[in-house]
Parts: structure tokens; C-alpha cells; sequence
């Protein structure tokens, strides 16, 4: 089994004066705290909701969350692009299992160089991405190289489509709601811009791996979680722990999507229900979510 | 170095454009302003529009797109005095280029789920979940750029009537989008308030 302090989180937190911080931290009464080294952040959405899920799931299988690089960055792009310059430096001088990318100011430039020093590490590690991470490295043309993408339905518009630098810039015939996802996947499959393995986030969640679509998930249906700022980054979280923790990226990607799922049954949300109060319910929900694929894979 | 690229570009698309369409033709009178950091056009954006410019808010031409990145599409006879304009108000263009080619266009598509007693407006991959009776700001959801979260902890709890527009400080693509859906988000509050009263 993998150690989870082999897997790296990599974000931004929305406060300007944040340090670069790389390190291991808690989660304590709502906040992520780091020791005397940053101050604690609220964990409301964004990179802090992906590290207090990765912090349940942790807690629930009795192990520590993976480590984390974080920088502030309240959207000029400063902070972010000082996290690439370090890790590009730095990252042949620890070892990691995987690496997870996410809410970071998308800079194509940045990104190019930070995925060739990672494609020069052996053996190379998982790669994962989601936000504007995810953003910059399907405008890079290297989608493929990565192992796992998380888009929403309205992001997986924007990997369908080609042209677009950006969601921003979907194409109407795209960004409508009336282009099944499954031909949105055959489309961004077809010119390279998607990952590996998809987490297809939606009224209907999609497993993909290489183009086909393995699992369809559908229930239990909780349409408010869509209005739910960070309910996203709960799916990262989950898949990364997981990951960490030494679970198949195929098991990983289908109880991540299922967890967060069962998350909002468990909470029966409302559209004001903030994230905070989703998060607890991941232990609960992880284990049902375990329980079911564990009977749906074994023979009776 | 943007003019070089454009020459070559323009060098090797000569004879689709030997060809060129009315709209082309139409394109060569206007002009494409690029800055260095994307939040400096949503501010250009508001202040040319506040002083009677006519300008649009487009994707840039692919030899100067970095990433998460936008211009302005002017006049071009304008430009002298949107360039005045900027510089009274200390924002420096990065370029000014005559525009060739096809431009991306932002999203203009805005989707709207009812969930009752809230309503939530989509604007590309930016979502605002808005409360039916006071109009209070629920939620914000969707994004990737790093002021996603930083504005949703400023809109939180305040009245879209009330609140900054994310424009105000947002920087990014995604807090443009945002601004889209905090707009038809008021629309529809203010359209279904006058209606009941």
C-alpha cells in the first residue's frame, strides 16, 4: 500500500498574503490548519474543501492526508505562478507516488514547464488535475498525459471542444445542455483533450477510462448539490485520498463519485447548505459507498 | 514580438483571405487591445463602456493566448482616443493589433434551474444560487481561476442588489463569467420583485 505522504495536493487558497507553504496539515473545528508555518484557512470551497475531504477520507481509513503545496492567490496569478516556479525547481527532490493540481491561475506557459519536469521524473507519477489546472493543461495539447480529469458537464463541454482556451469561450452548440456528454467524451477523446480517466461530474456521474464509458451512476439523485460551491472539489478530494491511500484508480474514480453521492443523501442539502456541513458526512458515506461496489464486484 | 506573429500569420492564411468575406472585410476596421493581466480588461472594459465606447470583450488570436486570457475589440478609429482614455485611468495597453481572423467569442449562453424557493443562474462554468424572497446570494459554485473562491467569500450572504459586481475585482476568465450569471441572477430577482409588488 502506497503512504499517503507520497501524494502532493497543490492549490491556492484566496487569501493574497498566504505563504508558499509545503507541508502536512489538520483539520480542526472548520479550518485547515498548518502548524506556526501559514495561518488556518476556512474551508468553504476551492482548494481548502479538496483538503478537508482528502482529511475524511484519511480519518476513515485510520492514515494521514497527503501532503500539500499551497500559495495564495487572489486571482492575478502572482502566487500561482511563484508555485510553479518552485515546484518546477524542486520537484526531483522528493519522491512522489502522485500529484494532484487544482484551483491554480491557468498559465500555459508555467504549465508546459512544470509537465516536462514531472515527465522527466522516473518512475513518473499519477497525475491528476481539475479547475484551472485542468483549464491550462487541456489548452497545453498534453490532456493525455494525465491520468485523471473531474469536469463538470459544463467543463466537459469545454474539453469537447477544441478551439476553446477556456469554458469561457465553449462554443454555443457545445455549452448548451443538449449534447449528451457521451458524444461530448467521444469529441474531447478524439482530439486528445482529455485524461486517462474521467470523473464525469453531473445528474448522471460518468467513469470513463480511454473513451469508454465503464460506469454510469445515477443514484441517489440529489439535484440541489450542483448549486453547492465545493461539492466539485469533494470529488477530488475523495479520489485523491483514495489514490493516496493505495486504492486502483478505477475503484478510486467510481467511490469517489459515488461517496460524495451518498453525501448528499446523507445531508439531505439545500441549495444555501454550504460545504461545511457536507464534509462530515464522508466517513458515513464512504462506507456505504465501499459496502455497495464491494457486494456489486463479488459473486453471490 | 505580437506583430511579428500576426505578419506570419497573416502571411500564411493570404489566400483564404484573397477570398475574404464581408465580415473580414469588416474586421480589418477594428482593432483587437490586449493587456498583460486579464483583470486590467474587465476594468478597461467597464471604463470605455462608461465613457460611450462601443466595445466587446473577445478571446484573443491564437498567437498571443497564454492561458486565461481576453482583449478588447474596438473601433479602430477609435483607438487614439480609448488609448487617452485608458492612460487618464492608468491602464497601459499591452498591443494594439488590427483584427484578422476568427475571433472566440465569450459565452452567451445563461441557463437558469428553479429550485423553489431558490434559483440558480449558470453562466459557462460559473453558477450563483440566489434566495427567491430576499434575494440573498446562497451559493456560488463552478469555476477554477483562483478569485473563484476569494469573490464567492465577498458575495456570500448579500443581496444581489446590493453586492459589489464581481467585476470589480475579479481577474480572471471565470469571475467574467460569474459576472454574466451575478447579472441575469439580478435580472430575474428584480423582474420577479416588481412583478409580486
Amino acid at each position: 500500500m502506497a503512504r499517503s505522504e507520497e501524494w502532493l495536493i497543490v492549490g491556492t487558497v484566496p487569501q493574497a498574503d498566504f505563504p508558499l507553504y509545503y507541508g502536512s496539515y489538520d483539520l480542526k473545528d472548520g479550518w485547515i490548519v498548518f502548524g506556526d508555518d501559514a495561518p488556518s484557512v476556512a474551508v468553504n470551497r476551492g482548494t481548502p474543501a479538496f483538503l478537508g475531504a482528502a482529511w475524511y477520507v484519511a480519518q476513515s481509513l485510520g492514515g494521514q492526508p497527503p501532503r500539500t503545496l499551497l500559495v495564495g492567490d487572489t486571482g492575478n496569478g502572482k502566487g500561482s505562478r511563484a508555485l510553479y516556479g518552485m515546484l518546477c525547481d524542486r520537484i526531483r527532490e522528493e519522491s512522489f507516488s502522485g500529484l494532484a493540481f487544482h484551483y491554480l491561475y491557468p498559465d500555459v506557459d508555467w504549465h508546459n514547464r512544470l509537465l516536462l519536469a514531472l515527465e522527466s521524473l522516473n518512475p513518473r507519477p499519477v497525475l491528476c488535475a481539475d479547475a484551472g489546472f485542468m483549464y491550462a493543461a487541456k489548452m497545453s495539447g498534453y490532456a493525455a498525459l494525465y491520468d485523471l480529469f473531474t469536469p463538470d458537464s459544463g467543463e466537459m463541454a469545454f474539453l469537447a471542444d477544441e478551439s476553446a482556451p477556456h469554458p469561457f469561450y465553449t462554443r454555443g452548440f457545445l455549452s448548451g445542455s443538449d449534447i449528451p456528454v457521451p458524444d461530448l467524451l467521444k469529441r474531447a477523446y478524439a482530439h486528445e483533450n482529455a485524461a486517462r480517466w474521467m470523473i464525469v461530474k453531473g445528474h448522471t456521474d460518468y467513469i470513463v477510462h480511454d473513451g469508454d464509458i465503464l460506469e454510469r451512476i445515477t443514484a441517489p439523485d440529489t439535484p440541489v448539490m450542483e448549486a453547492i460551491g465545493g461539492t466539485g472539489d469533494m470529488v477530488i478530494g475523495v479520489a485523491t485520498a483514495l489514490l493516496a491511500s493505495g486504492v486502483p484508480l478505477a475503484d478510486a474514480a467510481s467511490l469517489a463519485a459515488h461517496t460524495v453521492r451518498r453525501c448528499g443523501q446523507i445531508v439531505s442539502p439545500t441549495p444555501a447548505t454550504q460545504i461545511l456541513a457536507l464534509l462530515p458526512a464522508i466517513p458515513e458515506a464512504l462506507s456505504l459507498a465501499s459496502e455497495a461496489r464491494f457486494r456489486a464486484v463479488t459473486p453471490s | 514580438m505580437a506583430r511579428f506573429w500576426q505578419a506570419l500569420f497573416s502571411f500564411f492564411s493570404r489566400s483564404r483571405k484573397n477570398r475574404s468575406s464581408s465580415t473580414e472585410k469588416a474586421g480589418r476596421s477594428r482593432s483587437f487591445v490586449s493587456f498583460q493581466e486579464t483583470g486590467e480588461v474587465i476594468r478597461a472594459e467597464r471604463l470605455l463602456q462608461e465613457a460611450g465606447f462601443s466595445v466587446e470583450v473577445m478571446g484573443p488570436p491564437p498567437w498571443l493566448r497564454r492561458g486565461c486570457d481576453m482583449g478588447i475589440v474596438c473601433n479602430a478609429v477609435e483607438e487614439p482616443a480609448i488609448r487617452t482614455t485608458l492612460a487618464a485611468n492608468n491602464l497601459h495597453p499591452e498591443d494594439v493589433l488590427p483584427l484578422a481572423g476568427d475571433m472566440l467569442a465569450p459565452v452567451s449562453l445563461v441557463h437558469t434551474v428553479d429550485y423553489g424557493a431558490f434559483f440558480m443562474v449558470r453562466a459557462a462554468n460559473m453558477k450563483i444560487t440566489i434566495a427567491w424572497e430576499d434575494g440573498r446570494i446562497c451559493n456560488v459554485s463552478g469555476g477554477g481561476c483562483p478569485d473563484v473562491p476569494y469573490l464567492a467569500g465577498k458575495l456570500l450572504g448579500r443581496s444581489i442588489c446590493d453586492a459589489e459586481e464581481p467585476r470589480t475585482e475579479g481577474q480572471t476568465l471565470c469571475s467574467y463569467a460569474l459576472q454574466k450569471a451575478f447579472l441575469e441572477g439580478r435580472r430575474q430577482w428584480q423582474e420577479a420583485k416588481n412583478g409580486s409588488s
